[in-house]
């Protein structure tokens, strides 16, 4: 009974996107010659697509459903509560009350990995990560070696987007503010680098540093105006500031060449020797995976200190940290300068590797792209967001065919993640600190007290 | 001082005003509901504009009375569009309406990406010349300055303003939707019925957004896939500036904004057009954070 009326239900709504979309889809015009063409074939793609769709959709939110969201945590309390609570419960001290260690919060790879008697804490034993940790260094440093040049330069791409996504993170799945102009960071590190390359012949290692500092200053220049806003606003004000960075490079042509672009920028050199063009493509391969190896090390060190933790707790409760003593703005001001300083990093090395840039590159939906990262891979989750990245960067070189349909898989994908999986492919695990059940006084049934 | 530009930009900035208002709406009034800035708004004008321009297409083919032809392909693009808005409803936001509010937003973003995509694969990623539906008027040619589109454009969004606030004053749903906005679950108590209202009012927006997505494309003269997320982000500036969730503060700010715009492009340069709103936008925020006719709200803990 129940399948009959769900597939009803799935038939009623293919029914009702192929009304919705029969305008956009099924008719084209063509305006100079005054003729339309009419694309039936389209409406059986639409109604069997929303059809399946729909039963798909509907299984998984059963499934969600089912799942249900936290468990209430019974466990937690005596299994004997008294019927006849007294009115008035007697003050109970809970701040003395002892924590356990913190339990870290299971999620499906811990579940996956359990199932092949392993867990996460066996990948922390130096017996087994040591070897992976070489194992992983090796397949990275022989990659250009074993692959044409073409593959680097895709993995190239890949290592700068997950360097950027891992600094969005920063912002983002740590600071818990959605920041919608990180690719004007990105084109203000690339700038630096292609107009001090362009004026002043300078090369990419004083760059680098430089391109960072300038990003950096950016970023504290946006975060003091944001310092006061939350959540939406943040977005939209971040978003218009990528939008003013992107309209003062195409329009400040006597300084930037406007939209032409700067072309021509030196690669990275090293200790001035004269490169082939496949050397210096492999160079820059080992450029992007030192930094990316860097950008790594410094976001765990970072999520685990001091203003890693106010940072997460700021964006848990942008109040609630406050009270607890965290300097929110300090907080904000360093997400920002440290996410824009990745930002800087990877655009002086996007400069370099193209040698070409204009403001074309860094329109919103680079911002976007990145953010669809974060959120595939799962906002807070270090090896989430590597994977979201290569994920997104990869996937789509290889089906060069679907190359089209990637922005709008990308959109789609962004509405999904948040239906089904807000956490993300790999989700941040949370640390939860519990009372000790035993420890919670109970009061007595008589209720003398 | 040259009066006649003055008169001409003051007019241009009053055309840009109304389009953003009939978009501004729509935002203040989702968010007043919900609290959710609905990013996909922008693409609902976008295929308002679209399916405006593809059914007067056919209709002219088919040799309709321009005057059914206008009437017929506002009509079309106003249903289709409202059915847009409360389809992207259904899908993207209804199923996380509890969950915080950064996954509604990533989801917006992505539901106007798929959007403009959508569009752009479907029909075409170049400039489509527009018609213009509206016809000439001959007693406006006594303004000098003011032409007939845009004569027609100050009107309808005279007449969908009051027909709006006729609509959230003095009507049963009207009623539903101001207490559902005060407090949520307040009113699902009190027997409102929350999820229609919701739906009532992205149905609301999208034809507002509709109405002004053929009005401006057919004064242009062009459109394409990506009209509607600048025009959507600069209505959506307008109604923080008059403070969002206040429908006249709306209208206001969207009047401030193209004015200012239009001043700005024609006195300062127009190749910083697009830089104005959001500087306005950044100001605004730090001086005066709930807008111009907004209310100061504390937040609750």
């Amino acid at each position: 009974m129940d399948t009959l009326r769900e597939i009803r239900r799935s038939a009623l709504l293919a029914a009702w996107f192929m009304v919705l979309t029969f305008p956009i889809m099924v008719i084209r015009v063509n305006t100079i010659t005054n003729t339309i063409e009419w694309r039936w074939e389209r409406l059986i793609l639409i109604s069997v697509g929303s059809f399946v769709g729909s039963l798909v959709w509907n299984y998984f939110q059963r499934r969600k459903r089912a799942q249900g969201g936290p468990r209430p945590q019974t466990a937690d309390l005596p299994a004997d509560l008294p019927a006849d609570l007294p009115a008035e419960l007697p003050a109970t001290d809970i701040g003395s009350a002892p924590l356990t260690p913190p339990v870290e919060q299971r999620t499906w790879v811990d579940r996956g990995l359990a199932r092949v008697g392993m867990s996460r804490a066996t990948f922390r034993k130096p017996a087994v990560a040591v070897p992976l940790i070489v194992a992983a260094l090796g397949v990275a440093i022989a990659y250009p070696l074993v692959t044409s040049l073409y593959q680097t330069n895709i993995m190239v791409s890949a290592l700068i987007y997950v360097m950027l996504a891992l600094g969005l993170n920063i912002v983002i799945g740590l600071g818990g503010m959605l920041h919608l102009g990180y690719a004007a960071f990105y084109a203000v590190g690339a700038y630096t680098y292609a107009l001090l390359n362009h004026y002043f012949d300078v090369g990419f290692w004083v760059a680098l540093p430089i391109g960072a500092a300038v990003s950096m200053l950016f970023g504290i220049l946006l975060a003091i105006p944001v310092l006061r806003l939350r959540g939406d606003y943040l977005a939209i004000v971040t978003l218009g500031f990528a939008e003013i960075v992107r309209i003062v490079l195409t329009n400040w042509s006597s300084l930037t060449l406007g939209p032409s672009g700067i072309r021509s920028i030196n690669r990275p050199t090293f200790f001035g020797l004269s490169l082939s063009l496949s050397q210096s493509i492999n160079l820059t391969y080992f450029i992007a995976l030192g930094l990316v190896i860097i950008t790594i090390f410094v976001v765990y060190r970072l999520e685990n200190s001091r203003i890693g933790r106010q940072l997460v707790a700021m964006g848990e409760d942008d109040i609630a940290a406050r009270a607890m003593g965290v300097d929110t703005v300090r907080a904000k001001l360093t997400a920002f300068a440290l996410g824009a300083v990745w930002a800087g990093l990877a655009g002086v090395l996007f400069a370099s590797r193209t040698t070409f840039i204009n403001p074309e590159s860094f329109r919103v939906w680079e911002s976007v792209l990145i953010l669809s990262m974060v959120v595939l891979g799962g906002m807070g989750s270090i090896p989430g967001v590597i994977l979201g990245a290569l994920l997104l960067i990869l996937l789509p070189e290889y089906l060069r065919p679907l190359s089209q349909y990637r922005l709008l898989v990308f959109g789609a994908l962004l509405v999904i993640m948040m239906v089904f999986k807000p956490a993300g492919l790999i989700p941040k695990r949370r640390r939860l600190y519990r009372l000790q059940p035993e420890e919670i006084p109970v009061p007595d049934a008589g209720g003398d007290s | 001082m040259n009066v006649e530009l003055f008169v001409n930009l003051f007019f241009s900035g009053l055309t840009r005003g109304s389009i953003y208002a009939l978009l501004a709406l729509g935002y203040t009034m989702v968010y007043g509901i919900i609290q959710l800035i609905n990013f996909a708004h922008g693409e609902v004008y976008m295929i308002g504009a679209f399916t405006a321009l593809i059914m007067t297409s056919v209709f002219t083919i088919l040799n309709l009375p321009a005057l059914a032809i206008v009437a017929l392909a506002l009509l079309i693009a106003i249903v289709w569009s409202s059915m847009y808005g409360f389809t992207l409803d259904r899908i993207a936001y209804k199923p996380i309406r509890n969950a915080p509010r950064l996954s509604a937003l990533i989801s917006a973003i992505g539901m106007s990406l798929f959007l403009q995509n959508y569009v752009r694969l479907a029909q075409t990623s170049d400039f489509l010349p527009f018609p213009r539906l509206i016809p000439r008027i001959p007693f406006l040619n006594a303004v000098p300055g003011l032409n007939s589109s845009q004569f027609v454009i100050f009107v309808t969004t005279a007449v969908v303003m009051v027909i709006l606030t006729v609509l959230i004053k003095f009507t049963r749903i009207g009623k539903s939707m101001r207490a559902t906005s005060q407090d949520r679950v307040m009113a699902m108590l009190s027997g409102v019925n929350v999820n229609r209202v919701i739906s009532i009012t992205f149905v609301i927006g999208s034809v507002t957004a509709a109405i002004g997505g053929v009005l401006i494309s057919s004064h242009i003269g062009q459109i394409n896939f990506y009209i509607g997320f600048l025009a959507g982000i600069k209505a959506f500036v307008a109604a923080v500036l008059g403070g969002i969730g206040s429908i006249p503060g709306a209208v206001l700010g969207s009047f401030v904004l193209g004015l200012t715009e239009s001043y700005g492009a024609g006195y300062i340069s127009s190749d910083y057009e697009d830089v104005f709103a959001f500087v306005f936008l950044v100001v605004i925020l730090i001086f005066r954070p709930s807008g111009l006719l907004g209310k100061a709200s504390s937040q609750k803990v």
